[in-house]
């Protein structure tokens, strides 16, 4: 309850910000019809005209919230919440593009870092490539990514997960070569004077050693796995998914629902990374380390 | 057939050597040269011995007591522990190894600590529970199995790294420093505490130390070490009985060692 103020007073001014720039930025179209019609606008009749415009530069929150309410709550009480027009089937699709994208990428990074930590060859030749991996532009490669896979008759939901997915191993390869490398000489020492094997050392030192890395690796990896779905649906001009809403939203000049699609999209990721925020503080608290 | 002799010599004076080192020298190889960590080092530990290595920072007792665990490899010479090479009886777990730093896994209680080794050898369930409750009686810690390291006191958790060297029954005690890290009065009641241990259950035990009282204090045999290259200075039997209350610490016999330890320290650092 403590916190509940301070957060309504950052919520407030957001609002406050987002309501001021709609009316500034709307405005100038406001007043070009006003003009074409040969009227004078008064101040009150200028702000009721941009907070209510059809194609909106900047659209308001509230029309905003109407339009996730008109494609999310009303289409779940008309009994129609998986129809194409429903944003909760379009957030399904890319949701189910992410989990997979991130199950990939996690189990593609701690695989990876595990070699990197027990391989001296994998140490000195991978790293260099993983970090090359991340400076092309995931913009770049994702249309070829689908045009590939697509010429040997992968279509649908992998792509996308692929493209996620390379975007996602690199933060769990990063957070993971740390993490397993955490133990100290002693810790590993002591492990020696005990003769464990290499597996033992990894079971029961390393791997429960590493897990303060691993989960913020997670929440970093999950919000760029969404970010690599959506990015998967532009170039294909995908008919499903929030990518598409939002590609469709810009060639209409939508901007309602192109907004509409931004705020279901991060509060997809807030979401996600609130529960991988939550599963952090179960686990590192049953081994004694929150 | 000298294996044999020595044998013969071991029975009629009725000790048996656990550890022994034949001209051993560790030299490390560094961006400024070589550096001679040990020298010619020349030892015999005896089975039931409390053996101090002591000596300024530097003069290789610790990376004495690491050859012994096979946690450095000599570069020339011999060591033997329990007979055979030191890796050999590190495979065999020989020993437990107590570091300055009690190195408890925050995430196991002081019990999964302690289990910790007796996992890894393989131990079945029964006999882990029976072993970590012994362990915790002799460093009088009962009661306190199931609490995380991070609830216990600096001198327990060090209490309870020395039951998990304790914990798998080898012969051989090797303590780096285990209480340099601790305050005088935590200390004096460790070292007691690891007198009235070392009577019960007749361990071999390497203790490296700083401290001249505690050296004094605790050994019947005290190498003293002096530096660049490491070697042995001086070693001193001492004539205190098995038996020693703290006091001790004031009769003229105890002062008598601590001055020559302190003569041999001194002299080990005349060619600075």
């Amino acid at each position: 309850m403590k916190n509940l103020f301070p957060i309504l007073t950052v919520v407030a001014a957001i609002f406050a910000l987002w309501y001021a720039g709609s009316v500034a930025l709307n405005a100038p179209w406001a007043h070009d019809k006003a003009q074409r019609a040969g009227i004078e606008l008064t101040t009150k009749e200028l702000i009721a005209d941009t907070m209510a415009q059809k194609k909106p530069k900047l659209p308001p929150p509230h029309q905003v919230g109407a339009e996730i309410w008109k494609t999310t709550g009303a289409m779940v009480a008309k009994g129609r919440a998986f129809s194409k027009r429903s944003l909760i089937y379009h957030s399904w699709i890319t949701l189910s593009a992410t989990l997979l994208g991130f199950a990939l990428g996690t189990g593609f990074g701690i695989l990876l870092s595990v070699g990197i930590v027990y391989n001296r060859t994998m140490d000195m030749s991978v790293m260099p490539w993983v970090i090359a991996s991340q400076t092309i532009p995931i913009l770049a490669i994702a249309p070829m990514i689908i045009v590939v896979l697509n010429a040997i008759g992968i279509s649908g939901l992998l792509p996308k997960a692929i493209i996620s997915m390379y975007l996602s191993f690199f933060p769990i390869v990063v957070g993971m070569v740390k993490g397993l490398r955490s133990p100290d000489h002693m810790m590993v020492d002591q492990m020696k004077t005990w003769s464990a094997s290499k597996g033992q050392e990894f079971w029961k030192l390393r791997l429960p050693s590493s897990m303060p890395f691993l989960f913020p690796s997670l929440k970093i990896a999950m919000a760029a796995s969404l970010v690599g779905a959506i990015v998967g649906e532009l170039p294909t001009g995908a008919v499903a998914g929030l990518g598409a809403r939002l590609l469709g939203g810009s060639y209409y000049g939508q901007t309602i629902q192109i907004w509409s699609a931004l705020i279901t999209a991060a509060v997809l990721a807030a979401t996600l990374v609130g529960i991988i925020g939550m599963i952090q503080k179960v686990v590192l608290k049953r081994m004694g380390m929150a | 057939m000298g294996k044999y002799n020595k044998t013969i010599r071991e029975v009629e004076s009725g000790v048996s050597s656990v550890i022994s080192a034949k001209n051993l020298s560790l030299t490390f190889q560094t961006n400024d040269g070589p550096v001679h960590a040990l020298k010619d080092i020349n030892l015999e530990i005896n089975k039931g011995d409390f053996v101090s290595f002591i000596g300024p920072s530097g003069c290789g007792k610790t990376t004495f007591l690491r050859c012994m665990a096979d946690l450095e490899q000599p570069t020339a010479g011999e060591i033997t522990v329990n007979g055979v090479s030191a890796r050999e009886a590190r495979e065999a777990r020989a020993y437990g190894y107590v570091f300055q730093h009690a190195g408890l896994y925050p995430w196991r209680t002081i019990g999964g600590n302690i289990r910790l080794p007796l996992e890894i050898m393989g131990m079945d369930r029964a006999a882990q529970d029976a072993a970590v409750k012994d362990v915790l009686d002799l460093v009088h810690l009962e009661g306190f199995e199931n609490k995380f390291p991070w609830q216990l006191s600096g001198g327990m958790q060090q209490r309870a790294s020395i039951a998990r060297a304790l914990a798998f029954h080898a012969d051989i005690l090797l303590m780096d420093e285990p209480f340099g890290a601790l305050d005088e009065i935590v200390r004096d009641h460790l070292n007691e505490q690891l007198l009235d241990l070392w009577a019960r259950t007749n361990k071999t035990i390497g203790f490296v130390t700083h401290s001249i009282p505690e050296a004094v204090y605790l050994s019947t045999k005290i190498v003293v070490m002096s530096p660049r290259p490491g070697r042995i200075a001086d070693v001193i039997e001492s004539p205190l009985p098995k038996e020693r209350p703290l006091d001790i610490r004031d009769s003229p016999e105890f002062i008598e060692i601590a001055h020559r330890v302190r003569d041999g320290l001194r002299a080990g650092h005349g060619d600075d």
